[in-house]
């Protein structure tokens, strides 16, 4: 079905030894979609062929618009769906085609803090109860050990101990994430998902919510993979980043080196789109054509060229495929003359 | 004569915990053809401001104004079929949520020509080129098929260009946009914004845009209203605010935003949270959250002090430099 060779995970990704947590190889995750009584079925590829590593302590940003295939990837990282083909390595131990009870110990290792802090808290139970959850169900601990944890862990994430027997509806939308948090990290997990974890917070709650991450992760040498939207937030807290258009990575590489010289079209738009404050900080108005193409019937050839300012005949014919270009890779015929 | 002249709003809603006042005392001036971006955090009564305005609140939000003049006319003291008329017409309002604001069970065409043959009059064919003229000009393509399709075949970003389209319908002298993109990718937000903005130059309409996001203000508008607890905190032209805040609120605002925090690990945050119903400090209200606060602040409400170019609701005025902006890079 892939024309694309196996991809090699990016080396830059390693600058030092900090150990691999997850690797992720040329993960794909189709979806057979139903078209119309009489039609054939349709396939829409949400993830294709997608390939990182992530260390302990570091943070993969993973970025693009509603329909990339970002939170299709969440889904395949967490375990919640098992990708279609491709290989998810946590520790170097293989994921796929595991046995039920193995998975269940794996997916201890990863768990996810979710977007909306209204809807991923169970309104009827109390806070106490929301974070004792998952020891309930993944070990013996006893009720008051249990009680201890969820305690102590409400202290880390900055709420009040005493606030453990209250309700989701008594905190605000900051301190709900807190407890989002607190719950994603009762089980000690490795690695920690984060889908938009901020974006429906306020910029002074965002601030707040951002360093208690960054604060978790160097006390607990968390790996996160950080998916949101929002630039200047990547750009704070990622060390490496992976903007994905349609399914596939575009361009993916340590921040540094993509925020100083983005390589890719679609990165440079995705910058020139992020509103700033400060008039020195605002690149070219490159405003992209058109929205993103429906992922049932993308365009031939490279992804993006009907919406890029610099598409030749060559794009709406070969698909470019992800190449290392000046310590990054990208998926651009022409990466090397972006300027 | 300023287009609206709004001296003096309060808006208090009754709640079984007792009245809450959302907005209070809000003087707020917009001239023909200005863009005025209102700034502040969820609960800062920059919503219900423009709901004020739009005549939209429900029962249970009371309004007092001094005056609250549109075009010399006052619309607190019209005569209900007035002031219908004029709201949809002569004001027009974008909603935050593109996909909600739409009624599910009509086509696009239906919902703009409504607005069409209410207030302008129009009916057969005018009607229809007029709604396909809409849809061109907010950049639908093919605009004759897209008059039969229903909300839900269109995306986000398709869903507010038809807002927009139904708001610029009868060509409003003022155009109040709240979290017009908020819903949206930020290539589609992009593109919304110059659409507004190109709208806004053409018609010489007067814009009200309503956001959280200072990067969006700092794009778009050319006077800023820093809102705080149903209060103005500081009103400057968008260049001398950004660059020079005077108020602590706006700058410790400006502080926390990542831009700002390049080269830094920890971003600044604001401690605590905008005060409710029932934790209103009886001074001024942001001084439990204000590291420059002091006694004269705990206990005493400032006014809205002049300031260059502007006011701003503090005793004691940031100097120059205060908040240092983001050090440019690249």
């Amino acid at each position: 079905m892939s024309t694309l060779p196996l991809q090699q995970a990016p080396a830059p990704i390693n600058a030092d030894d900090q150990a691999v947590v997850l690797e992720a190889r040329d993960l794909r995750k189709h979806y057979a979609v139903k078209r119309g009584v009489f039609k054939p079925m349709a396939t829409v590829k949400a993830l294709d062929g997608v390939s990182f590593q992530l260390q302990a302590g570091k943070t993969l940003a993973v970025v693009g618009e509603s329909g990339c295939g970002k939170s299709t990837l969440a889904r395949s990282v967490t375990m919640i769906e098992p990708p279609s083909s491709g290989e998810l390595h946590y520790d170097g131990r293989d994921v796929v085609g595991r046995s039920a009870s193995e998975m269940k110990a794996l997916r201890r290792t990863v768990q996810m803090v979710f977007q909306n802090p209204y809807g991923s808290l169970n309104p009827r139970k109390t806070v106490g109860s929301i974070l004792t959850e998952p020891l309930v169900i993944n070990t013996d601990i006893g009720k008051d050990e249990r009680r201890a944890r969820a305690v102590a862990m409400m202290g880390k994430v900055g709420l009040r101990p005493d606030q453990v027997d209250r309700y989701p509806h008594m905190f605000s939308g900051g301190q709900r994430q807190r407890i989002a948090i607190a719950r994603a990290l009762m089980l000690n997990p490795r690695v920690v998902v984060a889908d938009e974890p901020v974006s429906a917070l306020d910029v002074s709650i965002q601030a707040q919510v951002l360093n208690l991450m960054m604060d978790l992760q160097e006390e607990l040498n968390l790996a996160y993979l950080f998916i949101s939207h929002d630039l200047s937030v990547v750009r704070h807290i990622a060390d490496a980043i992976m903007v994905m258009y349609l399914g596939k990575p575009v361009e993916h590489g340590p921040k540094d080196v993509v925020f100083a010289r983005p390589r890719h079209p679609y990165t440079r738009i995705l910058l020139a789109a992020t509103p700033r404050v400060n008039p020195a900080l605002r690149l070219e108005r490159v405003v992209p054509k058109g929205e993103l193409p429906s992922p049932l019937n993308p365009p031939p050839g490279c992804a993006f060229h009907k919406r890029c300012p610099y598409a030749t005949d060559r794009c709406a014919v070969d698909v470019p495929a992800l190449r290392p270009v000046d310590e990054r890779l990208v998926a651009c015929h022409y990466a090397e003359e972006m300027n | 004569m300023p287009l609206l002249d709004i001296k003096n709003l309060s808006v208090e809603f009754t709640t079984r915990a007792g009245t809450f006042r959302a907005v209070d005392g809000i003087d707020l001036t917009v001239d023909e053809g200005e863009v005025v971006g209102i700034v502040g955090e969820s609960g800062s009564g920059k919503s219900v401001t423009s709901l004020a305005v739009m005549g939209l609140l429900g029962s249970n939000g009371k309004v007092v104004a001094d005056r609250m003049a549109f075009g010399g006319k006052d619309l607190l003291t019209m005569p209900p079929a007035q002031r219908r008329a004029i709201t949809g017409k002569d004001v027009a309002m974008v909603f935050q949520e593109p996909m909600t604001s739409l009624n599910p069970c009509f086509t696009v065409g239906f919902q703009i020509m409504e607005t069409l043959r209410v207030h302008e009059g129009l009916s057969g064919k005018a009607l229809r080129n007029r709604a396909i003229d809409l849809l061109e000009q907010v950049g639908i393509p093919a605009p004759e098929t897209r008059l039969s399709a229903f909300p839900h075949q269109l995306s986000g970003g398709m869903s507010q260009r038809v807002m927009i389209a139904i708001a610029i319908a009868c060509n409003p002298r003022l155009l109040v946009a709240d979290e017009p993109t908020t819903a949206l990718d930020v290539t589609i937000q992009k593109q919304i914004l110059d659409l507004l903005v190109r709208l806004q130059k053409d018609r010489g309409m007067a814009l009200i845009l309503i956001t959280h996001d200072m990067g969006v203000v700092a794009e778009t508008a050319q006077r800023v209203v820093v809102m705080y607890a149903g209060q103005v905190a500081e009103t400057r032209p968008v260049a001398s605010l950004f660059e020079r805040p005077r108020h602590p609120y706006t700058g410790a605002l400006l502080d926390a935003l990542p831009e700002r925090a390049l080269g830094k690990r920890r971003l600044p945050t604001i401690p605590g949270m905008v005060p409710g119903i029932a934790d209103r400090p009886s001074g001024c209200l942001f001084s439990p959250r204000c590291r420059f606060a002091t006694d004269r602040c705990h206990a005493e409400r400032p006014a809205l002090f002049d300031v260059d170019n502007g006011k701003a609701r503090c005793f004691y005025p940031l100097p120059d430099g205060a908040y240092a902006a983001g050090e440019a890079v690249q």
